[in-house]
């Protein structure tokens, strides 16, 4: 009976191995900290990819999909160190959806993802120093670099005739990275940058910064920090000293919880984050409706692109070893091939097993380029009557 | 002329307004700092999550009340509130005292393990503040937010930059005034004010003609609770509420309570406002001040700032040093330390 037991074990064991497998994706975003309002939608669209390929029982002979949530505090890199350890030595993930944050992202990158040979696909880690991190080939982003983001700033502001601001930015690989790519294109384009400075985030009281920023002048306050931290804190003081009436808002600052802090204060003010309105977008964000998240939360759609690149990855490379699907990242994601759109993931590993090439639009447009990373589409913004609207995209 | 009228305004706005309400602060949370070491004898340095423990009171009362649909028209509801952040912190800090700082009063420990103790006391707090409401961000100011705003100033004055006064800074400056008020009046003319002030110049003396040392002690904590209260709540009014500030500003308050004079009430106020306008205005770059008082061509293109506001609390730190080494006194005769 025992010697019976075991051999069906072992049956079912090597079965297992054969086919159909758990695959086990880690899902590492800030759910505490500076992001911590944008998290919950993010981790949300994700884990609709994932279900979506269980669903489909097409990836890899019917493996199931399993999302393992961890948290990387988007500023304590040794936490998000830790986190991602954790996942890798004791969950036996396969790959990582995230990290969220530059810092703790570009961490996970060199002390866990390169010692570990882990596929890293981050949903929002925009700072410029990504695209040249040593990676050994394992991490992507489906979101843009900022240097894409301080052209595309820059573009906005010209157009709308302001040729003189001030920045702020959270003291932070994000918040810097970006504050330089946007003042060298806003410069290279014949504007002034008159201060750029850095705020810290955790503080009650941010008179003294926005005395600073006042002192310098400018048409325009262009706050790159957070949302649920310092850069509200920074809002909340210029308009309070009537330092300045409008601001631009780059992604960080871009969420409900602006228009809910604020709202018709930042009348005029303006802002722009990653978003497309493609064919994909519009799919998604009905999908998320029905799967009772918003969809349209930034870095929610970024979120669902990076989970489902993972895994149409692992389905062209016919295994779910980092080691052998992250060269595949790359072809699933571009042209030439069919062309995928949310709600497809299942018509796309269906594809991909059958030897079709195919081309991963997703809920982003998704195009990679350089080092794996997002070329970039994004969504501009304006504040009017205490309520955002979306102006066009870029 | 203009310009020179325009420049005061500037500096009004960004330095005197909020140096004046920030050194209101610290005077407040100093003279509680400065109590507790003339009378007890010790540097209480969980006297920041003291006042974040009473702002907290604080708040959850002003949610209360909010709900009921209680307030006070323009001014905000927190004022209502203040007296039982009071009244709970006043528990809080006589429950502490019985438990903790009893055992070692008794012992006639050294000040240094007290001030040891008190950091104990300063963490068991913290995470009891943060334990109950939190570690984020509380909002709770309600009413109208300025007595006049930037905007209405330019229209009424016509001038090219606005003057803003909020609400709350005009209620802490006024707030911090009556409190000291009553305090020195408390001091200098009531008995146990009289015997409490004996308490601390000679401790010896005071016993041996009739003071009862644990009605002095008692005293001494409630009015800390009441000023560790009143402070917390209003910086937490003023700016905004988060458990952790309150351990940030241990320094500027420490710092104010030293460079006056520890033990020394007039040197506690005096030194908040030495702190606040120290911290503000080396930290404040004068380019636009500059700008409408000098002839155009004289016009600076740097921001002429002293300091990077990064570096607040190295000012804090900085003027700590220099008064200990120079006059560890303080400015008034306090204690040396």
């Amino acid at each position: 009976m025992r010697k019976l037991l075991l051999a069906t074990t072992a049956v079912v064991l090597t079965a297992g191995f054969a086919s159909a497998e758990d695959i086990k994706i880690g899902v590492i975003l800030g759910f505490t900290g500076p992001i911590e309002s944008l998290t919950p939608d993010m981790a949300d669209g994700a884990e609709l990819a994932m279900a979506e390929a269980t669903a489909s029982g097409a990836l890899l002979g019917g493996s199931t999909v399993i999302s393992v949530r961890a948290d990387s505090t988007c500023i304590d890199s040794g936490a998000a160190t830790a986190a991602a350890e954790r996942l890798i030595t004791s969950d036996g993930i396969k790959g990582i959806m995230g990290a969220d944050c530059s810092g703790v992202t570009s961490a996970i990158l060199s002390n866990v993802a390169l010692a570990n040979g882990m596929v890293m696909i981050s949903p929002s880690a925009t700072s410029p120093g990504l695209s040249t991190a040593e990676d050994n080939g394992l991490f992507f982003r489906t979101a843009p670099s900022d240097a894409r983001q301080g052209v595309v700033m820059t573009e906005v502001l010209m157009e709308e005739g302001i040729k003189e601001v001030a920045v702020t930015y959270t003291n932070n690989d994000y918040g810097k990275g970006l504050a330089d790519s946007f003042q060298a294109a806003f410069e290279a384009a014949g504007g002034t940058v008159t201060i750029n400075a850095a705020h810290e985030d955790g503080k009650a009281d941010y008179s003294a910064e926005v005395g600073a920023l006042a002192a310098a002048g400018g048409d325009r306050l262009v706050v790159a920090g957070y949302v649920d931290q310092g850069g509200s804190g920074v809002v909340r003081a210029a308009l309070d000293s009537g330092a300045f009436d409008t601001f631009h808002f780059p992604d960080g600052m871009i969420s409900a919880k602006l228009v809910e802090n604020f709202g018709s204060e930042i009348d005029g003010s303006t802002g722009q984050v990653p978003g497309t309105n493609s064919e994909g977008a519009g799919i998604f964000a009905t999908m998320a409706t029905a799967a009772g998240f918003d969809g349209t939360s930034p870095f929610a759609a970024e979120s669902y692109d990076a989970a489902a690149l993972i895994m149409l990855a692992m389905q062209a490379a016919g295994s779910s070893d980092p080691a052998v699907y992250k060269d595949h990242v790359m072809s699933v994601a571009n042209a030439p091939g069919l062309t995928i759109n949310p709600g497809q993931l299942g018509l796309a590993l269906q594809a991909v097993a059958a030897g079709i090439a195919i081309n991963y639009d997703g809920a982003t447009a998704v195009e990679l380029i350089g080092s794996g990373e997002s070329a970039g589409n994004y969504k501009q913004v304006q504040y009017s009557d205490g309520a955002q609207v979306t102006v066009k995209y870029r | 002329m203009t310009d020179i009228l325009t420049a005061i305004v500037v500096l009004a706005n960004y330095v005197f307004i909020p140096a004046i309400a920030y050194g209101s602060q610290l005077a407040l949370g100093a003279l509680g700092v400065t109590l507790i070491y003339g009378i007890l004898r010790f540097s209480n340095f969980a006297h920041g999550d003291t006042m974040a423990f009473g702002a907290m009171v604080t708040i959850l009362v002003t949610w209360l009340f909010q709900s009921w649909g209680i307030s006070l028209g323009p001014l905000p509801t927190a004022l209502l509130a203040i007296p039982f952040g009071i009244a709970a912190t006043a528990i809080l800090l006589l429950v502490t005292d019985r438990l903790v700082y009893r055992f070692y009063r008794q012992q006639k420990a050294a000040p240094v393990i007290l001030v040891i103790v008190s950091m104990g006391v300063m963490f068991v707090m913290n995470g009891l503040v943060r334990f109950i409401i939190g570690p984020n961000d509380q909002r709770f100011a309600d009413g109208e937010r300025f007595i006049i705003s930037a905007k209405d100033f330019k229209i009424m004055t016509g001038l090219k930059e606005g003057l803003a006064f909020k609400t709350t800074q005009g209620i802490t400056i006024v707030t911090a005034v009556i409190v000291v008020i009553v305090l020195f009046w408390f001091l200098n003319r009531t008995r146990t004010g009289k015997s409490m002030r004996a308490f601390s110049d000679n401790e010896d003396l005071a016993l041996l003609s009739g003071i009862n040392p644990d009605r002095v002690v008692m005293v001494t904590w409630i009015i800390v609770a009441a000023l560790a209260a009143t402070a917390g709540a209003l910086y937490g009014l003023d700016k905004s509420f988060k458990p952790f500030i309150y351990l940030q500003l241990l320094l500027p308050i420490f710092a104010a309570a030293v460079v006056g004079g520890l033990g020394n009430p007039v040197g506690a106020i005096a030194g908040g406002f030495v702190i606040a306008f120290s911290e503000v205005l080396i930290t404040y770059p004068l380019k636009k001040v500059l700008k409408y008082l000098l002839p155009e061509h004289l016009e600076p293109t740097t921001l002429v700032q002293l300091l990077s506001t990064d570096y607040k609390f190295a000012v804090s730190f900085s003027i700590l040093i220099i008064v200990l080494l120079f006059r560890p006194t303080g400015l008034f005769k306090g204690k040396s330390v």
